[in-house]
């Protein structure tokens, strides 16, 4: 076993044993969060909407939801956990080590992915008490929620690297990824928008994550998915590799 | 399982090599606040020495270790760690150091056993075996009975000691402790001292700061003083002791004296009543000080060196440092 691959691996493991540790954090909340979403929207007013996109209103926002949750975990997940080891200086224990940029970046994108899948799966779970799913393309599924879980663990890892207080590692959960997530397309069609709007919604990069991961389970989707693809693998290199520079510039980290 | 305190130390033992343990060249740091922390310092320390790295608060200690470490990166010049440079071969250079810093930096929520196997993880140690040298490096340390509490709930001194057990979960060659020793008590500090020097003993280069400046005395062989970013003495400990001109003795008398007795033209300091200190230039025999001390009808109980001997040479270098600045 090679000394980067072990350090891989605890790096994955220690964020395994936090996600774990707080458990009250970590799983609970989306569970129940989503529960009531699945409760209001999908139960109470989604039989007064009727359907959308051909699906029932309940069937449709679930894959919205699922994904919805997966991206804010796993960003949660990298930017908590790499804050408080900067804020907690336990940081250095990893800089001292030889551990390469990119094997400690890989580590804490591993444990932003474990957290988001692990999410996805619960709330997935919990749809089952309210609709009975059927998976379209299983593996386009798991292929959109596992790209869009590294995608946005590397977005919470740029956020973790330059903040410098808490209120920091907040601001753009509160006040960009949610606002996103909600005009990505997780409760409505984008097709019911005037074309204005609707070419506006396709300048977000979430709604090509949940329509890629809605054609998984549906098999439908309200953009191409080839370009959604094309999309989140795209940005992921580009973050990535700004991430990587950022370590090596040890922005926030090296003085 | 041994019981804490009583495991035999079993220790790695590292071949010497040729090169310099540290090895740093005209390095320089200034901070972005336009701080110069470090004004040019080359320093040579050798495999196998037991090295004081000894200065004032903010003279330049922790960032010549921040650079040793890569935790700080050099403005000029270079640090390197048995001949791998720490700018141009940052992997191989870290790998041979074990850092035990001044403050408290491990997760404070892990348990002790979690941050050693962990560590050992970093440096590319299989669990297995990292899991094996956690339970000898926390029982060598007393530390074994609280490898499952989480870390913030140990002592000050549990926690220093967890910070040198972490340091020695790769077998480095090279152990750098910056100020380990500090808010410890006595009975845990001559512990650790013993065990930095069975480490040295077993081929470990240790470099260490400190301000207890007897500890320096008691563990270094060489040393250098750093002041403002320069290094103003670096030489063996005995020479550097050896440049006392003047040494200081503690009586315990035999009976209370009220006033401060004429001890023959010696410089006498009444600590308490039955304890004075006297002065004596080095190399004087002592004879005529207890003719003196008899005469004046002093009895002796008994009599010790006082310790501080470094830390007056330490203040006297630091008094030429500041003058030869203002000149």
């Amino acid at each position: 076993m090679s000394a980067g691959f072990v350090a891989f691996q605890t790096i994955v493991i220690k964020e395994i044993n936090r996600i774990l540790r707080i458990w009250g954090q970590t799983l609970v909340p989306p569970a129940i969060t989503m529960t009531l979403y699945f409760l209001i929207f999908g139960q109470l007013v989604g039989s007064r909407i009727g359907e959308m996109g051909g699906h029932r209103y309940m069937d449709f926002i679930v894959p919205g939801l699922v994904m919805m949750s997966v991206i804010q975990n796993a960003y949660a997940n990298v930017v908590s956990s790499f804050f408080g080891s900067k804020f907690g200086r336990y940081v250095e224990e990893l800089l001292v080590s030889p551990t390469p940029n990119w094997i400690i970046l890989a580590g804490y994108v591993g444990g932003g992915v474990v957290r988001g899948m692990l999410v996805g799966g619960i709330v997935l779970i919990v749809s089952l008490l309210f609709t009975d799913l059927s998976i379209a393309h299983p593996w386009i599924m798991l292929l959109s929620v596992f790209l869009a879980a590294v995608l946005f663990s590397l977005a919470g890892f740029v956020n973790a690297v330059y903040a410098k207080k808490f209120d920091d590692i907040s601001i753009v959960p509160t006040f960009i990824l949610t606002p996103l997530t909600y005009l990505g397309g997780v409760f409505y069609s984008v097709s019911l928008l005037p074309e204005f709007w609707k070419n506006v919604s396709l300048a977000n990069p979430i709604l090509y994550t949940v329509n890629a991961f809605r054609f998984g389970v549906l098999g439908e989707t309200d953009v191409n998915l080839g370009l959604a693809f094309a999309i989140m693998i795209g940005a992921t290199i580009v973050l990535f590799v700004f991430c990587l520079r950022l370590l090596q510039k040890g922005v926030g980290l090296r003085s | 399982m041994p019981e804490a305190g009583t495991y035999t130390l079993r220790l790695f033992t590292h071949p010497r090599s040729s090169v310099y343990a540290l090895s740093a060249a005209n390095l320089k740091k200034t901070y972005g606040n336009k701080v110069e922390a470090l004004k040019g310092i080359s320093l040579d320390v050798a495999e196998g020495d037991f090295f004081a790295l000894l200065g004032p608060n903010g003279a330049g200690k922790s960032t010549l270790i921040g650079i040793a470490s890569s935790l700080v990166r050099p403005s000029a010049g270079d640090v390197l760690i048995f001949g791998k440079s720490v700018v141009h071969e940052r992997m191989a250079a870290v790998s041979q150091i074990g850092l035990v810093p001044q403050e408290f930096n491990f997760n404070q929520f892990e348990k002790p056993f979690e941050i050693l196997v962990n560590q050992a993880g970093y440096y590319g140690v299989p669990r297995e075996i990292a899991r094996r040298r956690a339970e000898q490096y926390l029982n060598q340390l007393s530390l074994w009975e609280k490898k499952d509490v989480a870390s913030r709930t140990l002592s000050g001194g549990m926690k220093r000691r967890l910070m040198i057990a972490r340091a020695m979960m790769h077998e480095p060659r090279l152990l750098i402790l910056d100020e380990p020793t500090a808010g410890v008590d006595i009975e845990i500090r001559r512990s650790m001292w013993t065990y930095l020097t069975e480490i040295n003993r077993a081929g470990t280069t240790v470099i260490l700061t400190t301000h207890y400046l007897e500890e320096a005395e008691n563990l270094c062989r060489n040393i250098a003083i750093i002041d403002k970013g320069t290094i103003i003495e670096n030489t063996g400990m005995k020479v550097l002791l050896s440049k006392l001109d003047k040494e200081h003795f503690i009586f315990d008398l035999s009976r209370p004296i009220q006033a401060l007795p004429d001890v023959g033209g010696y410089r006498v300091q009444r600590i308490d009543d039955v304890t004075i200190e006297v002065e004596v230039p080095r190399g004087t025999e002592l004879n005529a000080l207890f003719g003196s001390l008899s005469a004046a009808g002093i009895g002796v109980r008994s009599m010790r060196n006082k310790t501080n001997r470094l830390e007056e040479l330490f203040m006297n270098l630091l008094d030429d440092a500041k003058a030869r600045s203002i000149a």
